[in-house]
């Protein structure tokens, strides 16, 4: 039988470092950690971390891709940590960097407020549309209604989206694509009646035209939540508005 | 006491973005097949000047519609106009709202190919009307 | 939390260049074909498939005008948005200058295009 030690692989992993307090700009730092197979880019981070240089810093929580806090450029893709694995990258050396297209708070970590401040501002909860009291009873909905919004709930904030959005990286005041899809499922939620308030951010100058349907969002999305689906769907509904709001009664948004 | 914010967030630059993925390259080859979008609706209004001008004017258009250079750009105006086509329907399954059939969600390969499907038929109903009125 | 901007004026915009990319892609290859190609070199269609009187008689009749003009302006107005956010995307965001650019040409080209096409008479 071989020796264990013999038989370790080692895989370099690039880091994307910076440190405010000490780097004027991030720079590359390479580390050699060994793994096995069943190792993910994570598990080799929390190594580097543990045994290697303890001052490296990224968010993780859950190791199982759901709670979307170490999506990462891995590879120059956006990526789940947890989700992608170092022996795909052996025998060759695997960059790890920030998410791109927003700040560098300090080495992995980014710069998420202006992702949470949009989130509020689409009022991301149920909007009753005709609220019930506790004697009525539940909100119904039968599965063809559920089937309508389902995929875009299953969005776990873990900002992928906006790391493949080229048009969120050129203006940050864009909605951009996760937003979007957390909209549209509300929007399409036959129990919330909140589409109207909601719309005003869709038709915005920073809404959903400045989206040019490069569909890269869609393909890093970890869940299949589809995000330039949201965001396409949603220009068909801002133009019809656009152009229907002075012969529709209501005036369509408002 | 008051310390300094040691917060200095870092904005990484978008020069270039376009190159560092295979996919957005792909993306900036079918946005540039809008040029040749372009350039054919110039050679066709240059066309309805040459025709608004009369017969000699517009039989010179036509002459210079036969010049092996005239013949080779409009064989590259075909090829990007078609990989338009193409990328048009491609993108298609994402920009629509689903469509749904007998309970099920068509799949985005369906909803490309009935595109370039119907693509196809107007492009032949086009070509029949012609050569039905100009046999 | 901050509160939603000003609205958007480009579904305008948007609708054209959606209406202009959709007629080049159904029908956009065979045209070239057509006017480029096969009846240049007389291939499938005869040679003097766009002869003058031909021509002049369907840019006279009211359904030739409308599918000369739709297609003309349509295209222009595709390209010209297309290529003001591609302008933006590789680094040029001229703001007015790259909108007037793009779209004040679309929209020479849609006046021209309709000039001629009245100047050719009914």
């Amino acid at each position: 039988m071989a020796d264990v030690a013999e038989t370790r692989k080692f895989i370099e992993i690039e880091v994307l470092r910076y440190r405010p307090e000490q780097d004027s700009e991030p720079f590359l730092q390479i580390f050699e950690v060994p793994f096995t197979d069943d190792m993910s880019v994570l598990q080799g981070l929390q190594y580097i971390k543990d045994y290697l240089d303890g001052s490296l810093s990224f968010r993780w929580s859950c190791r199982m891709a759901i709670c979307g806090s170490c999506g990462m450029m891995i590879d120059g893709k956006p990526r789940l940590s947890c989700k992608t694995f170092l022996r795909d990258f052996h025998p060759g050396r695997v960059r790890v960097e920030a998410l791109a297209h927003f700040p560098i708070e300090r080495d992995l970590v980014i710069v998420m407020d202006d992702f949470i401040d949009k989130l509020e501002s689409i009022k991301p909860y149920i909007i009753a549309k005709e609220p019930r009291t506790l004697e009525q009873g539940e909100y119904l909905q039968t599965p063809a209604e559920r089937d309508v919004y389902e995929q875009f709930s299953s969005c776990i904030n873990c900002l992928l989206c906006y790391a493949a959005c080229p048009q969120y990286g050129l203006n940050p005041e864009f909605v951009g694509p996760g937003i979007m899809a957390l909209l549209h499922r509300y929007n399409v939620d036959s129990r919330d009646g909140g589409a109207a308030q909601r719309m005003d951010v869709v038709n915005a100058e920073e809404g959903v035209f400045n989206c040019t349907a490069v569909g890269y969002c869609s393909e890093v999305c970890p869940k299949h939540v589809d995000p330039a689906n949201a965001v396409n769907q949603n220009k068909t509904l801002s133009a019809k508005d656009y152009f229907l709001r002075f012969v529709t009664p209501k005036g369509g948004a408002r | 006491m008051n310390t300094p914010n040691p917060r200095r967030p870092y904005v990484r630059p978008m020069a270039g973005w376009w190159r560092r993925n295979p996919f957005f390259v792909e993306y900036m080859v079918h946005e540039g097949t809008a040029l040749f979008v372009a350039a054919y609706a110039i050679v066709l209004l240059v066309g309805l000047l040459r025709l608004a001008q009369g017969e000699a004017a517009w039989n010179g258009w036509l002459d210079a519609l036969k010049s092996p250079l005239s013949v080779a750009f409009h064989l590259i105006l075909l090829a990007a106009i078609a990989y338009h086509c193409w990328t048009w329907f491609r993108i298609m399954p994402k920009t629509m709202p689903p469509i749904v059939v007998r309970g099920k969600r068509l799949p985005p390969g369906a909803i490309t190919g009935c595109g370039l499907a119907v693509a196809a038929v107007a492009s032949l109903v086009l070509l029949g009307l012609v050569w039905g009125m100009t046999r | 939390m901050k509160p939603a901007g000003k609205r958007s004026n480009a579904p305008i915009f948007w609708s054209l260049f959606g209406a202009g990319g959709m007629l080049a892609a159904l029908i956009g290859p065979m045209l070239v074909f057509i006017t480029g190609i096969a009846v240049p070199l007389g291939l499938v269609l005869p040679a003097d498939a766009m002869s003058y009187p031909r021509m002049l008689a369907f840019a006279q009749h009211w359904i030739g005008k409308g599918f000369l003009f739709a297609v003309v302006a349509l295209f222009l107005w595709h390209a010209g948005h297309r290529i003001y956010h591609s302008l933006h995307d590789i680094g040029i965001h001229a703001g007015m200058g790259a909108r007037l650019a793009c779209y004040g040409l679309a929209m020479l080209g849609t006046v021209l295009a309709a000039w001629w096409l009245l100047a050719i008479g009914f």
